[in-house]
């Protein structure tokens, strides 16, 4: 009973901070954006893993590693 | 082995990373400073019990949300660079970087999270000392952020405490606590975060100038530039003190780079440092006996050498025996460097078809000569052009000096605050409260110089000695990444453009009595 008025004042307590924001809305709107742009767009169309994407084990990316620092021109 | 690499690439690579990390950082010093001066001021508030306070605090915390707020995550698009545009460099890194990584992570972001809410929505429904609290845990929170960071960037800047494995490519963490508490990290992280207080004190004191230019909110615009200006003079105490314990370990472990500071390149017992200089245009020679390096110099006899070794009859070295080495010094030249890093590199080749064959013999002693000449791995890339181990010696100069006189400009004016508080006259002061103002940018070009210093200045390295810059990029299209460089322009600006836009509505509001956050 105690834990559960514990959990429910935690909640109110977030649910009345978000409810009286005003320019914390603006900010959140904000914060949003920018992860759905860093993480949504940016992430998945312009920014994989090179070597994960290109290569399925770590033997792989080892090998492929080793030869890109001991023969760069290759 | 130089003419192996597309130069083009890695330009456009480097700009990339250097876009995005320096817009970065417009947003971190900030939210760094901010937190502890917004601390003090609630501390005041929770002691007096004066409303004045807690409406100041107020104020300052609206700030700090604004900046807090649109400079969050940006730093992640550095890490999506480093799996992206430098593969190379993260998987040779291995652990090394991950680890502080992974603690900032759990550990900062948690803390500041969650206290953050606390600060902001805990107004009045949580006691005065555990909101307290929680604003002291946010500041602790941020700089506590910082310093993961900070500490894997000082490892680049001298790899300690880890063991190259030839069979994987990759650093292994052999020694955490000699990572964390290099000389170079401690100089680092104590350096950054005294200037980023500094920065924040600027920032409070050339608003609350704006405000008794304007004759608005008086007593408010008086009591944040008293916090601020002790804060400030105190910090930016710390910040030359820390930055001359920097500039020591940077003599020791990176003498290029601190060549490169004073633009020395014959190095000298009794090396007097450079005060205020202009560089010569002519192209840099260091073999050049009787090279013209600056055009005009003013210089304070010998303490180039204190600087460097805390002895005024130290040796300094100059770019020119870094180069070709110096006997009587017992510095090696940049030939039998590059030599050794050359069987270096060798023997990591050997060893991989060794390995590939089970030539057990062969690879022990590959792995052997690679041991043994490991520490100049990266030397070894520069068989064909060594003069690329020399960084830009004038944007490491200027920008060393650009952000050490504005150091040391910014310790005098917070003197001179705090005399015109004593005397009362600082209301009055026209002249002074608009260099206040004038003040703000010029905090933000001192700490970008910083990192303009810090970063040019190591160059050609991305890890010092081991990796050079050209070693670590990824190999891609650069299309693709002038594509990405004029994207995160795009994304950069816009966020700096809404954070003034915000800030400056919020600035011209004002402090209120009362109100949601």
């Amino acid at each position: 009973m105690q834990n559960k008025n514990i959990f429910l004042r935690v909640f109110n307590f977030y649910y009345e901070g978000f409810r009286s924001m005003t320019l914390g809305r603006t900010l959140w709107l904000i914060i949003l954006i920018k992860l759905f742009v860093m993480f949504v767009v940016l992430k998945l169309f312009f920014f994989p893993n090179f070597l994960k994407t290109n290569f399925s084990t770590d033997e792989e990316r080892s090998d492929y590693v080793i030869e890109q620092l001991t023969k760069p021109n290759n | 082995m130089t003419e192996a690499f597309d130069y083009s690439l890695i330009d456009w690579s480097r700009a990339q990373f250097a876009l995005t990390a320096m817009y970065h950082w417009i947003f971190v010093p900030l939210t760094l400073g901010l937190g502890f001066i917004m601390a003090i001021m609630e501390t005041i508030y929770v002691r007096t019990g004066n409303p004045e306070w807690k409406r100041i605090t107020k104020f300052w915390m609206t700030i700090f949300g604004i900046n807090f707020a649109i400079g969050v995550a940006t730093g992640i698009i550095l890490e999506f660079e480093f799996g992206t545009n430098w593969s190379n460099y993260s998987w040779f890194v291995g652990d090394i970087f991950g680890a502080p990584l992974a603690i900032e992570g759990i550990m900062a972001f948690f803390l500041e999270s969650t206290f953050i809410a606390v600060m902001f929505f805990g107004w009045n429904k949580v006691s005065k000392k555990f909101h307290l609290v929680s604003t002291w845990l946010v500041a602790f929170g941020a700089s506590l952020s910082a310093l993961w960071i900070l500490v894997a960037n000082a490892w680049m800047q001298l790899p300690v405490g880890m063991k190259f494995n030839p069979e994987t490519a990759r650093n292994e963490m052999h020694n955490f606590w000699d990572v964390l508490l290099s000389p170079m990290a401690v100089s680092k992280f104590t350096h950054t975060i005294s200037s980023s207080y500094l920065l924040a004190a600027i920032v409070v004191i050339g608003i609350s100038s704006w405000y008794l230019l304007r004759k608005r909110h008086i007593v408010f615009a008086k009591r944040s530039i008293v916090v601020a200006a002790v804060f400030g003079l105190i910090t930016s105490i710390f910040t030359i003190l820390t930055g001359d314990y920097s500039a020591r370990v940077v003599a020791q472990n990176q003498p290029m780079k601190f060549a490169a500071f004073e633009g020395l390149y014959v190095g000298q017992t009794r090396a007097p440092l450079v005060a205020i200089g202009v560089m010569s245009t002519s192209p840099e020679d260091p073999d050049n006996e009787n090279i013209k390096d600056f055009v005009f110099k003013i210089e304070i006899p010998n303490f180039l050498s204190y600087m460097a070794f805390q002895d005024i009859n130290a040796f300094v070295p100059g770019i020119r025996d870094l180069m070709e080495g110096n006997e009587k010094y017992n510095i090696p030249s940049a030939a039998e460097k590059i030599a050794r890093g050359k069987l270096a590199i060798d023997a990591l080749a050997e060893f991989k078809l060794a390995k590939e064959v089970q030539d057990q013999a062969k690879m022990d002693e590959a792995r052997q000569i690679l041991d043994e000449n490991f520490r100049y791995f990266g030397y070894g890339y520069f068989v064909d052009d060594p003069s690329r181990l020399v960084p830009s010696v004038p944007i490491t100069f200027y920008s060393f000096h650009i952000m050490v006189a504005l150091g040391m400009w910014f310790m005098m004016f917070f003197a001179i605050v705090l005399l015109l508080v004593y005397k009362g006259k600082i209301s009055q002061s026209k002249f002074w409260l608009t260099i206040g103002i004038v003040n703000i940018p010029l905090a933000y070009i001192a700490s970008q110089s910083g990192w303009i210093t810090a970063e040019m200045g190591r160059q050609p390295w991305v890890i010092q000695d081991l990796m050079p810059t050209m070693a670590a990029v990824s190999r891609l299209d650069t299309n693709a990444v002038i594509t990405t460089f004029i994207l995160f322009g795009v994304v950069f600006t816009t966020l700096l453009i809404a954070e003034l836009k915000i800030m400056f509505k919020q600035i011209k509001i004002g402090p209120k009595q009362e109100g949601g956050h």
